[in-house]
């Protein structure tokens, strides 16, 4: 550039990493240093050091790596997102798939692993809850911190939209209000630890006669819990899934969405698009469905028949389902899979709670994603980055509204799209599924004649039509050379 | 023996002929003959797989079992002429193809600028999976890059090469970008939203010059002003011209497009031409002589399957459309929105403060008839667009229930009232309904 006009010389654009990502990656890599070091035994010997140190790291470190977003002008930026190890199931991404996926193996199966980690929240789950801490706590604990932190950078990410903005907030609240502070609170108060946004069937164990029982001899405050459990699943879920679609609970509430729109963000675009995946969906989720259905139903009559009719079978078949959808299911795959299958692999062919909304969602809500009539450009954004794999672009390039039972409404199709054809919207029942807008209504036929009176360098030319109607095969009347001109 | 219909090219136009062929006729055999790639895929897609948004695969809007499914036969070959006489077409690689009807779907091409060292390595347009491929390897750890060519290509060009993290100067001939097709307010925000992403844009200014490094791979440019860039890279976006190789020694004839009447018939019985490549012989409704948008592409293979298949009436496609997005800037247009607004038109031009959104509404002085919608930043609904401009709605008339139009995400800042208070200050007197 020697003889350039040193005035058009703006600043380059920035090379990948600046030195305050770098910083930031650093202090993220110490943080999860700090982890190992209390997983190995130090936990319990400087607690608070270790849990301030990996929080703040973590925090901090986020904060300056997130924020080369910022950089640029507000909008969509997925750039380089498919050339990521890390995000496209390359090396780095089967590493973090083993590595979360082993976490849960420890956590549910081998605790006693953890110690070390489980002694580093010690202290501060003696002030939050008033005893030690377990390794649910120290899950709860981790899991508060990821949804805070990839929170952080959804906010970042997505602040040209108040709907992103608005929603992740809301996800924060709940999975530290809702799913980490007022359970531990409760306990400092001698109530049950509960989780008044999880309901049954989600929260299998909420609707369970023992559970019931339980609760409802402890305090008035457990009779009230059983009570608001019961709202939420039979009252709650309709009506509001009726007014505002599954997304009220999936993408605004849920602890389990609240980590998958966050920490799983990066993962979303990982998720089966195919159709052979839809089936296998639909008989999975509603099979779990009706695991769980079942599984309540005969605990209860084998709790009304005391036991007579079915004996141990009815808790064999409880804990069986605990075990390989509780804990298989939506921990060790649900979430060890992120960066493998996408982030929403338990919501979408596992949670039975998804299964309820969405066929609520499917047949009776107010809820639908319109698409702005012929404007779709078949580009495929919103199917690639659809976390729950719906080819939202079948129905949009047909102009058509989509209704999906699995849609959870995050609203990341309508951001990702590069002509804002689609757009999250409640309204009138009637109407919802329209008819595919390109079968026909898209333009208009005229009678030849006109069309070609009304060009405008055509003013009075015959018309090329001699009244022969063409039909396929037949052949077709040549036009006269003066036609050609 | 059912008809067997057979379409050169697998853009838009050429799949949504045989699409909607199959659904009008499950009798009817199709093939369709493409050399640029296998499947479909959304050529609009092109400049997400180069930033690293999706994959190619992402990019296609079926899936691979479709073809098979609606019995539309793929042939991955190149067309190299077509007997017209004994309707067949001859392949470079595969057998000679007999068809009853034939459709050409064959696509546009980057319009040559016509300037020495255009051939070089390193300097191109985009259009195709091709183009795309010869960037990735010309764009590979380069300093920098030269986009030539003030369209919707070079916008889209110089922002993927900005994502690559490589320096662009952009030359635009007009005095601000799109000025051609853009009135001056709507050109600004695009300009300004080019050089907000870093972009070296230079406006006024033309290619006048491409330097070779004497090993055949372009080294650098030099602008009608004088000045020299050194690039690895030149893009040369100066719009697309229909492809009509596969015209070349047939007795179908061409202008600047395979010439075509309202009913997509070439001149020679049972040849039609969709999409891009064509040239109508006359204007008519709603369509000019050249089209060359997805959407015009989408329309006119629809139509031609309708035609085909015994729908006896004329193109017709209805009011203008059309979308494009800046880097970060949504555009839609509705209607006719003229870059200078004509003698007898009024405009009605809101811009937000501080962001880059606006909403323009067109329309005619005596009769306050709307003419055509302008929106950037801002979504509104096609159909009801649409519908008030075919109803011939007033200005009047819309601005009180202009909500109605409104696409824009839930929690988004709605602006309308801010336009019917601007209507308001300069006609105090018009009284609007509530």
């Amino acid at each position: 550039m020697a003889n350039a006009d040193t005035s058009f010389q703006l600043t380059a654009p920035t090379s990948q990493f600046e030195r305050q990502e770098l910083f930031g990656l650093f202090l993220a890599g110490l943080a999860t240093l700090a982890l190992l070091v209390a997983w190995v035994g130090a936990g319990g010997l400087a607690p608070w050091a270790l849990l301030l140190f990996s929080t703040a790291a973590y925090t901090v470190g986020g904060y300056l790596y997130f924020k080369r977003h910022l950089k640029r002008p507000a909008g969509i930026d997925n750039d380089g997102l498919m050339f990521s190890s890390s995000t496209m199931r390359g090396a780095f991404g089967w590493v973090l798939g083993v590595v979360f996926t082993g976490v849960y193996v420890l956590l549910y199966f081998f605790p006693s692993t953890l110690e070390g980690l489980i002694a580093m929240t010690d202290p501060l789950s003696e002030i939050m809850r008033g005893r030690g801490a377990d390794e649910w706590f120290m899950y709860g604990f981790l899991y508060t911190l990821a949804v805070l932190v990839m929170g952080i950078r959804m906010l970042i990410k997505y602040r040209h939209s108040t709907y992103q903005i608005v929603r992740t907030i809301s996800v924060m609240f709940f999975q530290l209000g809702f799913a980490f502070v007022i359970p531990a609170l409760l306990q400092i108060f001698n109530q049950p630890e509960f989780y008044f946004h999880y309901f049954w069937p989600l929260e299998h164990n909420y609707l369970f006669p023992s559970t019931v029982d339980f609760f409802t001899d402890t305090t008035r405050l457990g009779v009230f819990m059983i009570v608001w459990g019961g709202l939420m699943t039979f009252v709650a879920t309709p009506v509001l899934t009726y007014f505002y679609g599954k997304r009220w609970y999936c993408s605004w509430v849920c602890g389990c969405g609240g980590l998958a729109e966050t920490a799983g963000d990066p993962f979303r675009h990982l998720s089966d698009k195919s159709l052979k995946a839809w089936q296998v969906e639909r008989w999975m989720v509603h099979g779990v469905l009706v695991l769980v259905t079942i599984g309540t139903a005969i605990l209860w009559i084998n709790s009304a028949m005391e036991g007579g009719l079915l004996g141990g079978f009815s808790n064999a078949f409880a804990s069986a389902y605990g075990f390989y959808v509780g804990a298989i299911f939506s921990g060790v795959i649900g979430i060890g899979f992120y960066p493998i299958m996408g982030n929403r692999v338990w919501c979408r062919f596992g949670c039975p709670m998804a299964a309820i909304l969405g066929l609520l969602q499917k047949f009776y809500s107010r809820f639908r994603i319109t698409t702005n009539n012929a404007q779709c450009i078949s580009c495929g954004n919103c199917s690639t980055y659809c976390e729950m794999g719906i080819d939202v672009r079948w129905y949009a390039q047909r102009g058509q509204n989509i209704i999906r039972a699995a849609c959870v409404g995050c609203g990341v199709c309508s951001e990702v799209c590069p002509r804002g054809v689609l757009k999250l919207e409640n309204g009138p029942q009637e109407g919802r599924y329209n008819g595919p807008v390109l079968n026909d209504g898209e333009y208009a036929f005229v009678e030849p004649d006109e069309s070609w009176k009304a060009g405008r360098s055509g003013d009075g030319a015959p018309s090329s039509d001699n009244g022969q109607q063409v039909f396929m095969g037949e052949d077709i009347p040549v036009l006269s050379d003066e036609e050609w001109r | 023996m059912p008809t067997h219909v057979a379409i050169v090219g697998n853009g838009v136009a050429g799949i949504t002929a045989a699409r909607f062929l199959r659904k009008a006729s499950s009798d009817v055999r199709l093939t369709v003959i493409s050399a640029e790639t296998e499947h479909f895929y959304s050529r609009t897609a092109l400049m997400y797989i180069y930033m690293g948004h999706m994959t190619y695969e992402d990019t296609k809007p079926y899936e691979d079992w479709f073809w098979e499914k609606n019995r539309i036969a793929l042939v991955y070959d190149y067309v190299e002429t077509i007997d017209v006489e004994k309707k067949t077409l001859q392949l470079r690689e595969g057998a000679p193809l007999a068809y009853d009807i034939l459709i050409l779907a064959t696509g546009s091409k980057p319009r040559s600028i016509g300037m020495e060292g255009e051939d070089l390595e390193g300097v191109q347009g985009l259009y195709g999976i091709p183009d795309l491929e010869a960037m990735e390897d010309a764009t590979d750890g380069i300093d920098r890059a030269v986009v030539a060519g003030g369209g919707l290509i070079g916008v889209e060009l110089a922002e993927m090469l900005h994502t690559r993290h490589i320096p662009v100067t952009f030359l635009v001939r007009e005095s601000n970008y799109y000025r051609n097709v853009l009135p001056p307010e709507e050109a600004t925000i695009v300009t300004e939203a080019i050089r907000g992403h870093d972009i070296d844009l230079r406006l006024s200014t033309e290619l006048d010059a491409i330097h070779g490094n004497g090993n055949g791979r372009v080294e650098g440019i030099t602008t009608n002003n004088g000045e020299r860039i050194d690039c690895q890279f030149l893009g040369i976006t100066i719009g697309v011209t229909p492809n009509l190789a596969v015209t070349e020694g047939t007795p179908i004839k061409t202008n600047r497009g395979i010439l075509v009447d309202e009913r997509f018939r070439t001149n020679v019985p049972n040849v039609y031409a969709v999409g891009d490549c064509t040239e109508f012989v006359r204007e008519g409704i709603g369509y000019r002589t050249i089209d060359q948008l997805w959407y015009t592409g989408r329309k006119e293979g629809q139509a031609v399957a309708r035609i085909i298949t015994g729908d006896t009436r004329g193109y017709a496609p209805g009011p203008f459309f059309n979308s494009a997005k800046f880097f970060n800037v949504e555009y839609q247009t509705y209607g006719t929105i003229a870059p200078d607004l004509p003698e007898d038109q009024e405009t009605l031009c809101w811009q937000h403060p501080s962001k880059p959104k606006l909403i323009r509404i067109n329309y005619e002085r005596e009769s306050e008839r709307v003419v055509g919608f302008n929106l950037m930043g801002v979504r509104y609904r096609q159909d009801v667009c649409h519908r008030w401009l075919a109803e011939e709605r007033t200005i009047r008339e819309i601005l009180p229930k202009l909500e109605e139009a409104n696409f824009d995400r839930e929690f988004d800042e709605r602006y309308e009232a801010a336009l019917r208070a601007q209507y308001r200050e300069r006609f105090p007197d018009v009284v609007l309904q509530a």
